[in-house]
């Protein structure tokens, strides 16, 4: 598989040579696959935002490079800004940056700053709009009269909309309840199938996380010390709990059995695979 | 620009002489200052003054860097004031061109200009950077507290400084966030002309005025859960007290303003 984001040696230092002067991200490599859905998972403070900034050219590295498509992001000025087109990048609560009188022309927002003709932005508004579960009576309301739930998903329908190759989403179902939070899961699902989209998923929800993603990277203190699959990190569960992450419940339970001293596959972390974990010890010791 | 470069109101924790000083005292000496830098007259009397700053400062133990990038905003004002003195000051003409004539007064008289208001914004500067916005507020209070006899509203006054004070990092966060926000969707602030650039802070200042509203009304339910009712019957948790050292600064600052009427008596 060809890396769709190449990032390399790079590091980010805030307010430098000043008192305030603080590493968020030190040296760290990462490819980002096409068509991978990729969990960044890590502490508040840990260097999350900061790098999932860096993804479209919003931040600018200290050193070190970040390749889109083999090429260097800041290469040139007009690749800067056509990056954050090719980059969706929805924030956290992104709710709060919503400005016009309706839905439809904040979601136009996007495709409009890219120069599209008319016919064009209406066809992607709408798209975007049906990805992420907006009625089209909603589409013409005013965003401020909406829940919190449909103001989230105006924001990211508002991404959508550019059509991305990679979508970023930092903590999108945070503070929604959870039926809202599942279906904008499954949105954001519906659009990677439909476009063969990358998604790059930030959380601190280890369940979700664990259960969404083909890959995983760890961040903490600024560097990436877990990259893998959701098992090959989660067979570091006691590691992770030392870094401050909370790791899924089941993780928890068959860390704490293996160190009782019972032999005992240490990477599962969803109730299925502890359910067939504990037949097959089971049936292990029977067998003996 | 970026906008955490901005160094208004901000303050740089420390435990030198000057950040210990009780604030009261440190806005009885910057008003008195500045009284004496607008007495001064001539190239002593200046000299003095510019001295006196100049070594504050560096008992502050804060990088000079920090009060260049402070004084860097009024660059325009400066070069401005000098370019009318220098220009305009009727005199011994040094240099002519055309309609152009530099004066020796002129020459004089700006450079004392571009002291002046590079002195008054350093020395605000000097105040604002030993001492926390909250602290500052509290001693305003104490200090207005005589006019509250003809009814003028200095707690409520103090209490509004300090919020606004407290809640300018925040703001500033808030508006990187929401630029950051935007220019994800491809939002662009640095092209097109004056109009153009006007329109493109409307998908900022709409979403910076919304939350701002909700902020607002978020603290006062959060006030009033913790029972406040204003200035009646409020008591402190920092109760400022005045120190030798913080007479001594008083002391001190009478005496320079006294120095600096008497130079200007004597014509220096």
């Amino acid at each position: 598989m060809e890396p769709i984001i190449e990032i390399k040696n790079l590091t980010h230092i805030y307010s430098p040579n000043t008192p305030f002067q603080q590493t968020a991200l030190d040296n760290i490599s990462l490819d980002i696959y096409e068509g991978e859905y990729l969990g960044i998972i890590g502490r508040t403070g840990s260097g999350k935002s900061t790098l999932i900034q860096h993804l479209n050219g919003l931040m600018r590295p200290t050193s070190g490079q970040v390749l889109f498509q083999g090429q260097d992001i800041w290469s040139s000025k007009a690749l800067t800004h056509s990056i954050r087109f090719r980059v969706g990048l929805v924030f956290q609560y992104p709710e709060y940056q919503l400005f016009e009188d309706t839905v439809y022309k904040d979601i136009a927002f996007g495709p409009r700053n890219m120069k599209l003709e008319e016919g064009e932005i209406d066809r992607r508004v709408r798209r975007a709009a049906a990805f992420a579960g907006l009625s089209d009576q909603v589409l013409q309301r005013s965003p401020f009269e909406l829940s919190g739930g449909q103001k989230r998903r105006v924001a990211i329908a508002g991404v959508i909309a550019m059509e991305p190759k990679v979508l970023i989403l930092d903590e999108p179902t945070a503070g929604l309840d959870p039926a809202g939070a599942a279906s904008i899961l499954e949105n954001i699902e519906a659009y990677r199938r439909a476009n063969g989209a990358t998604i790059v998923f930030v959380s601190h929800s280890m369940e979700d996380v664990a259960r969404l993603t083909d890959r995983l990277v760890v961040v903490s203190n600024g560097t990436l010390p877990y990259v893998g699959t959701p098992r090959e990190v989660f067979a570091h569960g006691t590691d992770l709990e030392a870094l401050g992450l909370a790791v899924p419940a089941m993780n928890r339970v068959f860390s704490r059995v293996r160190a009782l001293g019972v032999d005992i596959d240490p990477a599962v972390y969803t109730v299925e695979q502890a359910k067939e974990a504990f037949l097959k010890a089971y049936r292990g010791k029977e067998g003996v | 620009m970026a906008l955490k470069d901005i160094t208004l109101g901000q303050y740089f924790p420390g435990n030198s002489l000057i950040h210990r000083l009780d604030p009261r005292s440190k806005l009885i000496f910057t008003v008195l200052f500045i009284v004496a830098i607008f007495l001064c007259k001539h190239l002593v009397s200046y000299g003095l003054v510019l001295a006196v700053l100049l070594i504050l400062i560096g008992i502050s133990r804060i990088q000079p860097k920090a009060y260049l990038k402070g004084l860097k905003p009024i660059l325009f004002i400066v070069v401005f004031a000098a370019i009318l003195n220098l220009f305009y000051t009727p005199g011994t003409p040094l240099w002519s061109f055309g309609i152009f004539t530099i004066t020796r007064e002129g020459l004089w008289k700006a450079g004392f200009m571009v002291l002046r208001i590079l002195m008054l914004l350093a020395c605000t500067l000097l105040l604002t950077y030993t001492t926390s916005p909250i602290v500052l507020t509290d001693g305003l209070e104490r200090l207005l507290r005589p006019l509250k006899k003809v009814n003028f509203p200095v707690h409520e006054l103090s209490m509004m400084m300090s919020i606004a004070l407290r809640f300018i990092p925040n703001l500033i966060q808030e508006t990187d966030k929401i630029i950051a926000a935007q220019k994800a969707r491809g939002a662009d602030f640095d092209t097109g002309n004056l109009m153009q650039k006007a329109k493109a802070l409307i998908p900022i200042l709409i979403p910076l005025f919304i939350s701002s509203f909700r902020r607002a009304e978020e603290l006062a339910v959060a006030m009033e859960c913790r029972c406040y009712h204003g200035d009646e019957g409020r008591t402190r948790m920092r109760q400022l007290t005045m120190a030798g050292r913080d007479w001594v600064c008083i002391l001190f600052s009478l005496v320079l303003l006294a120095g600096v009427c008497v130079l200007r008596y004597f014509g220096l």
